[in-house]
């Protein structure tokens, strides 16, 4: 039985994994071939691999800004997203009774609400009232429109999982509400707090439709905005180069996805289980 | 003197009183949350609903009141009419394509083997990297020149040197790249879904079903699949919401074209509101997304209902 099982889990799986995985694989080749030898796929394995397109990219472009830009709106949004989640989702975790299970699902209903239903209504926000067209403050004030509805419900199945215990015998010992979540709660729930972060930021890094109707100029831009307008709209079609602009981020942030991928279906699916 | 510092340290202990009360500390933590949420996402919600009944041009928040004069119009328009098609089809082919695929994927991978853990890696990567850029890589797999699945295909003789197909440039061809990137991203997400439903399956129940003699597809049928189907009602939710209101693969890949066959809704929203500046006339557009909206919600609503009574 087992053997017959590894050979449909084989079966199966090396297919899949080789569609699935093939375009990375195809981007990466692309982005180590000389520009001359590109358009020729019979080159798979015989070229000269340059780094030029990763150098260009680096100096030729505004890749360096655009990544700088993307860090910056996603380190605030992290910052706000957490300011505002962790409290939430700590109190929604322990308000048992009709009125925290309600306002818990109704807060993870407005995660559903996409950016491309709201974005035009904010692109007059920003510009007329808040002044901030073309700014990436424009970004940081809201993209926590999807982050925290998110963080607050990864937040809660986390907090879910701590036993009430635990802070009861710190309120016994004397600390306050407060200190006890501080003191007691929080530095176990670190794995949580961190898990967060990185989808955070990754949805942050993601974000497209608010990024490309907020912003106008070259050099305020996002990378993926800044990837597609400049580089591929722009008409300069250095495909190695924008193979090399693509996974730069991608697997970076992909590996560090896999590592937290198993904190983030408890913290997911806790919410809705328990 | 001493009244003073006793009526302040009183005060003190009413605060600490207060601040320990339970009711008024949970509201203490949770408005913040309900504030930003209704001022980011409420407030432009009703705003967009109000938009979607005014000739709203670009630069102005408002405009005369129009009634139903949006919604008249665009209902009339072939393209919006043609948006609200390739919508559904992204949508619904590009889920059923990724239920298939990930059902077959999950029950390969719930079993311990050799290697199962950089297969995971490889698996998750469409979903773990930002969708934004990696669709810019399609654009170039998709050159209607250098396309690497037409030098296969050529290969393979499934199609002749000289006529290749242009995947974007022609109808059918720009919509089946789309559902496919469509498909190709969310598998994995729904995989791991269904993974962990799969997982959350009792050891008990596994043993149970052999003792009553059910094996193969007839315990898949009978328990299995019963047992998963939550779980995975809630990843073909999901699938379906981020497909539906993606603009990202659309956008990226066609704007829309070629001869607006691959306009979507949102992509028919954006090119209205924004590159043509009728604000109003967007707005109208998007609001045909709130009806998958409330079908994923009522969905989502039931699910956890269920899931409490259980």
């Amino acid at each position: 039985v087992n053997l017959r099982r590894n050979i449909f889990s084989y079966a199966v799986i090396v297919p899949f994994t080789i569609v699935l995985a093939f375009p990375f694989f195809w981007m990466l080749v692309t982005s180590l071939k000389p520009e001359v030898q590109v358009f020729d796929p019979t080159k798979t394995w015989s070229f000269h691999p340059s780094l030029h397109a990763y150098g260009f990219i680096f100096h030729h472009t505004k890749y360096v800004k655009w990544i700088e830009n993307s860090c910056f709106v996603g380190l605030l949004v992290v910052a706000i997203t957490l300011a505002v989640a962790l409290p939430a989702g700590y109190a929604l975790a322990r308000l048992s009774g009709r009125i925290g299970r309600s306002l818990g699902v109704a807060i993870f209903l407005t995660y559903l609400v996409p950016p491309t239903l709201l974005f035009l209504p904010l692109s007059r926000v920003v510009a007329q009232y808040l002044h901030l067209s073309n700014r990436l403050w424009a970004l940081v004030a809201v993209y926590p429109s999807f982050t925290i509805p998110f963080a607050i419900w990864l937040l809660m199945g986390f907090f879910k999982t701590i036993p009430q215990e635990l802070e009861d015998a710190a309120l016994i010992d004397g600390c306050s509400r407060i200190g006890s979540l501080v003191r007691v709660v929080f530095p176990i729930s670190l794995p949580g707090i961190l898990t967060v972060v990185i989808f955070t930021f990754s949805l942050v890094l993601n974000e497209f439709v608010y990024a490309i109707t907020f912003i106008s100029s070259s050099a305020n831009r996002t990378v993926p905005v800044g990837v597609w307008t400049d580089l591929i709209r722009g008409d300069l079609y250095d495909w190695p180069g924008i193979m090399a602009a693509i996974l730069i981020p991608s697997i970076p942030l992909a590996l560090i996805y896999n590592a937290f991928l198993n904190r983030f279906i408890t913290g997911f699916t806790g919410g809705a289980f328990r | 003197m001493a009244t003073m510092a006793a009526a302040r340290g009183s005060r003190r202990t009413r605060l600490r009183y207060v601040a320990e009360r339970r009711g008024f500390l949970a509201t203490l933590l949770i408005s913040p949350a309900v504030l930003f949420i209704a001022a980011l996402v409420g407030v432009p919600l009703v705003l967009a609903a109000y938009l979607a009944f005014t000739d709203s041009q670009a630069g102005s928040l408002g405009g005369p009141w129009v009634g139903f004069d949006n919604f008249r119009r665009i209902l009339h328009d072939p393209i919006f009419r043609g948006s609200l098609w390739h919508t559904a089809e992204m949508t619904l082919i590009s889920q059923a394509i990724v239920i298939v695929c990930a059902g077959l994927l999950a029950h390969a991978l719930v079993h311990k083997f050799r290697g199962r853990w950089f297969f995971r890696f490889l698996i998750l990567l469409p979903w773990a990297a930002p969708i934004s850029l990696t669709v810019i890589g399609f654009l170039w797999f998709y050159d209607p020149q250098a396309s690497i699945w037409n030098w296969f295909l050529v290969k393979l003789h499934i199609v002749g040197e000289f006529n290749k197909p242009n995947w974007l440039g022609t109808p059918n061809m720009a919509m089946a790249s789309i559902i496919s990137v469509q498909a190709w991203r969310t598998i994995p997400f729904a995989t791991v879904i269904f993974l962990a439903g799969i997982s959350s399956i009792p050891q008990e129940v596994d043993d149970a079903s052999a003792i009553d003699g059910a094996t193969g597809l007839r315990k898949f049928w009978y328990v299995s699949l019963p047992l998963q189907l939550p779980i995975a009602l809630v990843a073909i939710l999901f699938g379906i919401i981020f497909t539906a209101t993606d603009m990202i693969v659309p956008y990226i890949l066609t704007q829309g074209g070629p001869f607006n066959s691959t306009q979507t809704i949102t992509t028919w929203a954006y090119i209205q509101g924004i590159n043509a500046g009728n604000l109003g006339e967007g707005a109208a557009i998007a609001m045909f997304l709130i009806p998958v909206l409330a079908f994923v919600a009522i969905g989502m609503l039931v699910f956890a209902r269920r899931a409490e009574v259980t």
